[in-house]
């Protein structure tokens, strides 16, 4: 392998139902700046089957060339099929970069790449940088990304080996503003399906209940922790919720102990989430939940211990009864917003 | 039935806390526990066992430490245990690890490996990938329920964010399994008595089928450039106020920020 055959920033623009998921607007995003850095191209893999008149979206979205895989092979997400398309896109084209979401599909597929292709791989990075390499005349990625559940940050480096790929937390990258001015190209890619090695049969595919909206995407959400106590409180929380127009979210104790559902979850292992306003209501704050919220614009937070770590990342705390504190707020709106 | 299970000891990530001069971790005094999603997997394979028949091998690589944890395996209701410990294997990256697990699993006969998600240290999801595609198996990670069909193919549920995939896999295959779906049973009193007198084999490099130089720091793509704590923001203000006050103090913040 020679490293200086190895260009461009590779995104891998994940669609589900031939939707273009937000994590690869977010990518796009950051391989545009990456890519800006190291005077490269950014190119995105768009597979699927009946999707191809969307790629202009990636082009203005920030991609310069945007590869089709066009396929009824790819109609769903199975890891073999994507596996080898995606594959024979790295073997052909050399990128030096490559990024993937890291969603249950990019983490189940990059994986499984980067051992057919011997690269290094970063797991749910949650910064990209590059930098001048020690070898003379390259560029190294670096990829900062969470350790021991969120209690200590990792940059890692491949500096001998091509590409460099990253899995990538989504919402954590900022998308760029849609440019419909933008001009790019779309090539077609047809692979050659090796399907003695599709042993995986997608018998059906469960919805999940879609009545629970995506707290990633909410500007306002009011969290909750064990000092909500139940149901009940929690209804205090809507309440709030409702009246901001916001949703409600929670502490992974609230979903480990049944009172929330897993959707709900912010944190290292559940979501994370940047709105604009963050309430944390008995909330304690433990390091994984940080993780997942403390990019918010605002943190306001209401605790009765006022040793509570949340309190380290708010921007507003109070030390209080939310129980008491939640209603009033929501009332006090309520006067505000007939004003 | 042959199953592996892959088995990790982690330090409780849940325990650890950051030295608040030093900015470094206190790593005195955690536990070292099997890690959750692996005792999900192994807890898994026991059902299989319990349901129709199966021999579960454990297999682990680490430290000699890593004994207690197998023995733990044993007391759940493991059939053997198997520790890859060498300094050959120090350093290694997911690639590399993957790569000796790999070299292990081609000396045992197996018709289902099971591994858990992902390891509460690292957080990566990537051995278990990685051992299927060194092994040429296909994969299913995320997996939240796995039954065995008539015909001998397995039936399995992968979770994603936004749905359930119904998948049918034929042959041998790799699994990656979710802690919260399979609430692992307790070690038994029996199991603990005998798990103390059966061996946890341990072997080292020259046993498997694999390259030196792709094990260890040496076979790992990735290098770790630094590691340092988490920055922390400026704290804001805090106010121990009555929650008439309270309450003010908030919507001022609102309005201060626009949000109302």
């Amino acid at each position: 392998m020679d490293k200086k055959d190895y260009k461009n920033v590779f995104v891998f623009a994940e669609q589900r139902e031939g939707v273009i998921q937000p994590v690869a607007f977010e990518l796009l995003g950051k391989a545009r700046d990456l890519a800006d850095v190291l005077g490269e191209k950014v190119v995105a893999m768009f597979l699927g089957y009946g999707i191809k008149n969307q790629a202009q979206t990636l082009i203005e979205m920030g991609a310069d060339e945007v590869i089709v895989v066009d396929t009824p092979e790819l109609k769903d997400y199975l890891s073999e099929q994507y596996s080898q398309a995606v594959y024979q896109i790295i073997d052909a084209r050399k990128p030096s970069i490559v990024l993937y979401g890291a969603t249950t599909i990019g983490r189940d597929m990059a994986p499984r790449l980067a051992c057919r292709l011997r690269a290094g791989l970063t797991a749910d990075c949650t910064k990209l940088e590059v930098k001048p390499a020690q070898e003379e005349g390259f560029m190294d990625l670096h990829s900062t990304r969470p350790a021991f559940g969120g209690n200590l940050m990792a940059t890692i480096v491949c500096p001998n080996t091509r590409p460099q790929m990253s899995t990538v937390r989504p919402g954590v990258m900022q998308k760029r503003e849609r440019d419909a001015a933008r001009q790019g190209v779309v090539t077609d890619f047809a692979p050659n399906f090796d399907t003695s090695k599709f042993r995986v049969r997608l018998v059906e595919t469960i919805k999940a209940d879609k009545s629970v909206a995506d707290i990633s995407e909410a500007k306002i959400l009011v969290s909750g922790g064990r000092g909500v106590h139940d149901k009940e409180g929690f209804n205090k929380l809507q309440a709030l919720a409702d009246q901001l127009g916001g949703q409600v979210a929670s502490s992974r104790a609230m979903v480990d102990n049944g009172v929330m559902p897993h959707e709900c979850q912010v944190g290292q292992t559940g979501k994370t989430v940047r709105p604009n306003l963050y309430i944390a209501c008995g909330i304690s704050g433990a390091i994984q939940h940080l993780a997942g919220m403390e990019e918010s614009d605002l943190i306001v937070a209401i605790n009765k211990d006022k040793f509570a770590p949340i309190f380290s990342v708010a921007d507003l705390g109070i030390v209080g009864d939310l129980h008491k504190i939640v209603p009033m707020l929501t009332e006090r709106l309520k006067k505000e917003m007939a004003e | 039935m042959n199953i592996i299970v892959c088995l990790k000891q982690v330090p409780d990530t849940t325990e650890i806390k950051i030295d608040p001069v030093k900015g470094t971790l206190i790593r005195e005094g955690v536990p070292s526990i099997m890690n959750p999603d692996d005792k999900g997997g192994l807890e898994l394979a026991l059902r299989m066992k319990d349901e129709f028949g199966a021999h579960v091998t454990v297999i682990s690589m680490g430290p000699p430490q890593a004994d207690v944890m197998l023995r733990e395996a044993y007391a759940m209701g493991a059939d053997r245990a198997i520790l890859l410990s060498d300094r050959k294997f120090a350093g290694a990256d997911t690639l590399a690890t993957s790569y000796a697990l790999s070299g292990l699993c081609r000396t045992l006969d197996y018709d289902l490996i099971i591994a858990g998600r992902q390891a509460i240290d690292g957080d990566t999801a990537q051995v278990g990938p990685e051992l299927a595609e060194h092994l040429g198996l296909p994969q299913i990670t995320y997996v939240a329920d796995a039954k065995r069909l008539e015909n001998g193919n397995l039936l399995v549920h992968k979770e994603n964010e936004d749905s359930t995939q119904v998948l049918e896999v034929e042959g041998k295959c790799l699994l990656t399994v979710l802690a919260s779906a399979f609430e692992p049973r307790y070690m038994s009193v029996a199991g603990i008595m005998e798990a103390y007198d059966k061996e946890v084999e341990v072997w080292s490099a020259d046993k498997i089928d694999v390259e030196e130089t792709k094990l260890g720091l040496a076979g790992s793509p990735t290098k770790v450039f630094q590691s340092f704590p988490k920055a922390m923001k400026a704290p804001g203000e805090l106010h121990e106020v009555s929650e008439e006050e309270a309450v003010e103090l908030i919507i001022n913040k609102l309005k201060e920020k626009h949000i109302i």
